[in-house]
C-alpha cells in the first residue's frame, strides 16, 4: 500500500533519512518506532510529501507521488488521512467545521458534507458535540476530532505522527483502541510513527526500528519476536545484558502449535529431568502477536543438556550464554 | 469661544475625519490585506517561495514605512492628481493616508499571519487543500483577531495622520485644531477638539478590542 525506495533527505549538510526503504502491506497497522531526531517524522512528512524527499519515490496505492504535479498531489493528498501530535485543528472552527474543512476541499456539496461529517463524529465516538470549539474538548477528543477529520475522504491509508504521545495513558489507550477498531473494520491501512515502545506492543502488526536515519531492523512483529537477538525483541523483554555464562534464555513465541507462555513447559522440566532451575529474570507482553514471552534462568544438574533438549523440541526458542544457539 | 460658536465647527470637521478616516480605512484594508498576505505567502517559507518578489515588496514596503508621513504626503502629490484630480480637499487626503497606512496594515497582517500554527497550515496541505484554500480558509480565519487588532491599531494610527489634512486644505478635527487653537490662540477649542479625539480613540480601540476578543476561541 505504501512502498518508499531509497529516501534520502538532507537539510544542508544534515542528513535527516540515509537510504530509507519502507513496505506498509495494504490493511496492516505499521509502526515506525525511534527516539526523536532518529528521522522518523521526516520519513513519515515523506510520504504524503509534506517533506520532498532529496532522492528516492513513494509510491502510496500504486500511485508514484514524487511525480505528481501540484493539482494532482492535492487529489492523492485527499485519499491519505493524517493525524498529528498536537492535533492541529482550526480554532476558527467548530468541531464539525473541522471535519468538513477537507470535504470543503474536495469540493463536496453543502448537504453531503453535513451528512458525512455527522457519520464521521458517530463514528469517532463524538456524535453530538459538532457545535462545540476544538478548546471546550479534551486532549482525547481532540485527537478523535483530528481522526474524524483525517477519514473524511474515505483514505486508503492513515498517517499518524505521534498522536498519542500528548495523551496521558489512558487516554493514548483509548485513541490507539479507535485505530485499532477502523483499522478491523475499514480496512484502514495505518503507517504511525511513535517513540513509545507501548505503542508498537498494543496496535502494530509490523514495526521498523529507525536510528540515525536509517531503518535498523523491520519485519512483523511476530517475526521479530521470533529473532531472539533481533533489537525489537531486547527493547520489548530487557534482560540484564550481557547474560552469565551458562545460563540459559527461553523465548515463548507466542505462534500456534508452540507453548505459550501461560504453559508449564518449565515445571514439566523440573519434574522429568534431574535438574535444579531457578530464574534470574524474564517478562511476558501480551502482544497483538499472541502472549510472548522471555525468560532467563540457570539451571544446572545431571540432566541439564537432556532438559536443553527437551525445551527446545516443545518449541521454545533456547539460547544459552557462551554458546551459539 | 462659546459653545454656541464651536459646534458648529465641530460637526462638519468630525464628518470629514470620519470621511478620510473611514475610505483610507477601506482601501487599506484592500490593499493591505493582500499585501500582508503576499508577504507572508512568498517568503522561504511560506506557501508559494517566490523570494525575489518576497524581497521586492518587502523593500517597497520598507521605503513606505520609513518616510516620515509628511513627506510622503508631498512626495506623491503627483500621483494623487492622477486618482483623483485634484490634490486639495478631503477626497484627496484619502490618497496619501491610504498609501502611508497599507506598508503599516500589511505588516500587521504579516504578523498576524505568522501566529497561525504551522502545523495547521500543514495539516491543510496534508488534507490536499489547494493554496488559495489555505489562505481563505485556515490562515484568514484563524488570523482574524489579530487582523482585527491590526486594523483597530491602523486606523487609530490614520487619525493621527489626518490631522495633517490641513496642509493640504483636507480639513478635519486636526485642521480644526491647528487652525484655531493653534494660530488663533483658541484655547477652549482646541481642549474641545483634543477631548473628542480622545473619546474617539477610546472608544475605537474598546470596540476593536471587543470583536477581536469576540472572534477569538483560544
Amino acid at each position: 500500500m505504501i512502498q518508499a525506495c531509497g529516501l534520502r533527505k538532507n537539510y544542508g549538510t544534515t542528513v535527516a533519512l540515509d537510504g530509507v526503504d519502507l513496505h506498509v502491506r495494504e490493511g496492516e497497522i505499521y509502526g515506525v518506532l525511534g527516539r526523536s531526531g532518529a528521522g522518523k517524522s521526516t520519513l513519515l512528512r515523506c510520504v504524503n510529501l509534506l517533506e520532498r524527499p532529496t532522492a528516492g519515490t513513494v509510491r502510496v496505492a500504486g500511485q508514484d507521488l514524487t511525480a505528481l504535479g501540484d493539482a494532482e498531489l492535492n487529489r492523492a493528498r485527499q485519499r491519505i488521512g493524517m493525524i498529528h501530535q498536537h492535533f492541529a485543528l482550526l480554532s476558527s472552527r467548530t468541531v464539525a467545521g473541522n471535519v468538513s474543512f477537507p470535504l470543503e476541499a474536495m469540493g463536496v456539496p453543502r448537504a453531503e458534507r453535513e451528512r458525512r461529517v455527522g457519520e464521521l463524529l458517530e463514528l469517532v465516538g463524538l456524535g453530538g458535540r459538532g457545535k462545540d470549539r476544538p478548546h471546550q474538548l479534551s486532549g482525547g477528543q481532540k485527537q478523535r476530532v483530528g481522526i474524524a477529520r483525517a477519514l473524511a475522504g474515505n483514505p486508503s491509508v492513515l498517517l499518524s505522527d505521534e498522536a498519542t504521545s500528548a495523551l496521558d495513558p489512558a487516554t493514548t489507550e483509548s485513541v490507539l483502541g479507535l485505530l485499532k477498531r477502523l483499522n478491523a473494520e475499514l480496512g484502514l491501512t495505518i503507517l504511525l510513527i511513535t517513540h513509545e515502545m507501548n505503542v508498537v506492543k498494543s496496535v502494530c502488526d509490523s514495526v521498523a526500528i529507525m536510528s540515525g536515519g536509517r531503518i535498523e531492523e523491520s519485519g512483523t512483529i511476530a517475526d521479530l519476536v521470533r529473532t531472539p537477538d533481533s533489537r525489537l525483541t531486547r527493547e520489548i523483554f530487557p534482560l540484564p545484558e550481557p547474560a552469565p555464562a551458562g545460563s540459559v534464555t527461553l523465548t515463548f513465541t507466542g505462534d500456534p502449535g508452540r507453548p505459550g507462555a501461560s504453559q508449564p513447559v518449565v515445571s514439566d522440566v523440573v519434574r522429568k529431568f534431574d535438574v535444579d532451575l531457578s530464574i534470574l529474570g524474564g517478562s511476558i507482553e501480551e502482544l497483538s502477536a499472541g502472549a510472548v514471552g522471555r525468560l532467563r534462568v540457570a539451571l544446572d544438574g545431571q540432566e541439564r543438556s537432556a532438559a536443553l533438549a527437551y525445551l527446545r523440541d516443545s518449541g521454545l526458542i533456547v539460547e544459552v550464554a557462551g554458546e551459539a544457539a | 469661544m462659546t459653545w454656541e460658536e464651536i459646534v458648529p465647527l465641530l460637526g462638519p470637521a468630525t464628518l470629514e475625519t470620519a470621511q478620510m478616516v473611514g475610505w483610507s480605512a477601506v482601501f487599506t484594508l484592500l490593499f493591505g490585506l493582500p499585501l500582508g498576505v503576499a508577504l507572508v505567502a512568498f517568503d522561504r517559507d511560506g506557501l508559494r517561495p517566490l523570494l525575489a518578489l518576497r524581497s521586492g515588496l518587502g523593500f517597497v514596503v520598507n521605503v513606505g514605512r520609513s518616510l516620515p508621513f509628511i513627506v510622503l504626503m508631498i512626495a506623491i502629490i503627483p500621483f494623487t492628481r492622477l486618482v483623483v484630480g485634484t490634490t486639495i480637499g478631503t477626497a484627496a487626503f484619502v490618497v496619501p493616508l491610504t498609501v502611508g497606512a497599507v506598508p503599516f496594515y500589511a505588516r500587521l497582517v504579516e504578523t498576524a499571519l505568522r501566529e497561525v500554527g504551522a502545523d495547521v497550515v500543514q495539516a491543510a496541505q496534508a488534507m490536499g487543500a489547494s493554496r488559495t484554500t489555505i489562505v481563505r480558509k485556515v490562515l484568514l480565519p484563524e488570523a482574524l483577531p489579530g487582523l482585527v487588532a491590526g486594523l483597530t491599531v491602523t486606523v487609530v494610527a490614520l487619525i493621527g495622520y489626518s490631522a495633517m489634512a490641513g496642509t493640504l486644505g483636507g480639513g478635519g478635527l486636526g485642521d480644526l485644531a491647528v487652525r484655531y487653537g493653534y494660530q488663533r490662540f483658541e484655547t477652549s477649542l482646541m481642549i474641545v477638539t483634543v477631548v473628542l479625539l480622545l473619546i474617539i480613540v477610546q472608544l475605537l480601540q474598546s470596540l476593536g478590542d471587543a470583536v477581536a476578543r469576540r472572534l477569538s476561541h483560544k
